[in-house]
């Protein structure tokens, strides 16, 4: 990468304090992120993948090291959690709208704004649904327009297929391939599943067991678009397999 | 609709045809048990010389000022003890201590300091709503996910936007729960006001009822309590039905 770091994560450790002098979830990670690339972090459960997220999005203090963003202190971070956290009470449409509500914006730009992002997910027709008639990857879909629509500078992802079945999975990818390509977004998204890491990521980051540090940080020069069928390919199996050997 | 009441409707009738028939031939005279049909001449009377209106209106105007400044008492120290754990530590073991003093008993004191008026009814009236409405408000606030937390932080969102956006409406259900108990208990609390000392209202004309063997009219005092409570009920019940429409229809 040619153009500066749009974000740099420098000797990142986090304690939890507990009975026993504390719980190191993560220990001095280090690792530069560039103007939108899709990263994907790679690691056994309980390796601090959510810590580092909650981290990045200011959601959580680290014990020591720090987070720096390139252009200004507070970037807009739109955030998708490992369950689709949808507020109940509000319709799939006002779900969408609550960043720019946040923000300040007026109800009909926000509206005309979250139908575009509807028909971005394919939920035409459902926007006056309650998140309860709506199936995993549907609510999950809604929690990816509404983490788009306040256009972000940084998009974080926690395990986001992780409940989907493996078909919707997958379907999921290609949707997400797509728009990560169209919206041009800088996306960190957490995942324990290698091939989805390689069909999505342009660098792979593997953390070790806890406490968590990175033992890898792989390119993945797979060329795009990514089809269904590179799976199959000599140099995919080549990087999964050295993703696995790094992981165990 | 219909069919939601149709049972009431039919047991109604059974009712009254029951305690008209027990009146008629079982011998109780009627100012222990009057008939169905003294109690409606009775009510038909106190609405003519409107003093059941007059009564009905004070014990109204002392329940719902009590409902309001207890619930709006239970909701803002709900809150607050929800939010903040050494406060809850600090003040739940008065709290708890509080509830082992039946309102009864202090009902009498609270008549002596604040007068026979209307205050000292709000005041009881206030305290009986206070304890499930706090109850209510701490658990609801408690139970607000974690993880809309999480979401509205990421998002940069206020306070103010966390409490409007998040906080009530999540803790809504719970808290309507807690108003819905409230509500009935109100009646009660404006009632044992009146019985130790008053005036006026639905417990002053139960007395004078009691007093003068009057006892149709005691009835008559006793079901438009009922209908009082019920209708507080309703309320609340509509309350939930329009703004807890989302919820799945399970709840209780
Ligand atoms: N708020 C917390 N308090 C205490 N321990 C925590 C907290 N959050 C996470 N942990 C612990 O930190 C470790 C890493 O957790 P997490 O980041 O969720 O891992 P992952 O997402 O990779 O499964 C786990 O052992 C977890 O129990
Ligand atoms: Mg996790």
């Amino acid at each position: 990468m040619t153009q500066p770091p749009i974000l740099t994560v420098r000797n990142l450790t986090t304690v939890f304090p507990d009975e026993n002098g504390g719980l190191h979830a993560l220990r001095d990670v280090s690792f530069d992120v560039h103007p939108r690339e899709f990263i994907c972090v790679l690691g056994p459960s309980g390796s601090g993948k959510t810590t580092l997220l909650r981290v990045m999005a200011g959601l959580l203090q680290p014990t020591s090291g720090q987070v720096t963003f390139a252009r200004k202190q507070h970037p807009r971070i739109g955030m998708v959690f490992q369950q689709a956290t949808l507020m109940p009470w509000r319709t799939v449409l006002q779900n969408i709208t609550l960043p720019l509500e946040i923000r300040g914006d007026g109800t009909h730009s926000a509206h005309r704004k979250a139908r575009e992002m509807i028909e971005l997910v394919g939920l035409q027709g459902f926007e006056h649904s309650l998140p309860r008639d709506l199936s995993g990857g549907m609510a999950q879909r809604v929690a990816i327009a509404r983490a788009l629509i306040h256009d972000p500078d940084l998009l974080l992802l926690d395990e986001p297929f992780g409940s989907l079945d493996a078909l919707t999975r997958e379907r999921m990818w290609t949707e997400l391939s797509r728009i990560w390509q169209a919206r041009q977004k800088t996306v960190i998204m957490v995942t324990h599943s290698i091939s989805e890491s390689l069909f999505l990521a342009d660098r792979v980051l593997v953390l070790t067991q806890r406490p968590g540090t990175i033992k890898m940080d792989m390119r993945v020069d797979l060329p795009r678009p990514r089809e269904e069928a590179i799976r199959f390919t000599a140099h995919f199996g080549k990087l999964a397999r050295k993703l696995r050997d790094a992981i165990e | 609709m219909i069919k939601r009441f149709l049972p009431v409707l039919l047991s109604l009738p059974a009712f009254l045809l029951g305690w008209h028939l027990l009146t008629r031939y079982s011998g109780i005279p009627n100012f222990i048990l009057p008939s169905p049909l003294s109690v409606w001449t009775r009510f038909l009377r106190a609405v003519g010389d409107g003093s059941l209106q007059y009564h009905t209106w004070i014990t109204l105007t002392e329940i719902l000022l009590g409902l309001l400044a207890g619930v709006t008492f239970a909701t803002v120290v709900g809150y607050l003890l929800a939010k903040s754990r050494s406060l809850e530590k600090a003040l739940s073991p008065y709290l708890v201590a509080s509830q082992a003093i039946p309102v009864i008993a202090i009902a009498p004191l609270l008549v002596i300091w604040l007068g026979d008026g209307i205050l000292s009814k709000v005041v009881i009236c206030a305290l009986i709503v206070f304890f499930p409405v706090l109850v209510n408000t701490v658990v609801g606030v408690r139970a607000v996910p974690t993880a809309l937390y999480d979401l509205m932080h990421s998002l940069h969102a206020t306070r103010a936007q966390i409490l409007w956006k998040v906080e009530v409406p999540a803790s809504l259900p719970v808290f309507l729960g807690g108003l819905r108990i409230g509500a009935t208990l109100s009646v009660i609390g404006a009632i044992v006001g009146e019985l130790v000392d008053a005036e006026e209202g639905l417990g002053f004309l139960l007395q004078v009822g009691d007093f003068q063997y009057d006892t149709p009219m005691v009835f008559v005092a006793v079901f438009t309590l009922i209908a009082l409570a019920l209708a507080l009920y309703g309320i609340v019940r509509f309350l939930e039905n329009k703004f807890l429409k989302w919820q799945e229809r399970s709840n209780v």
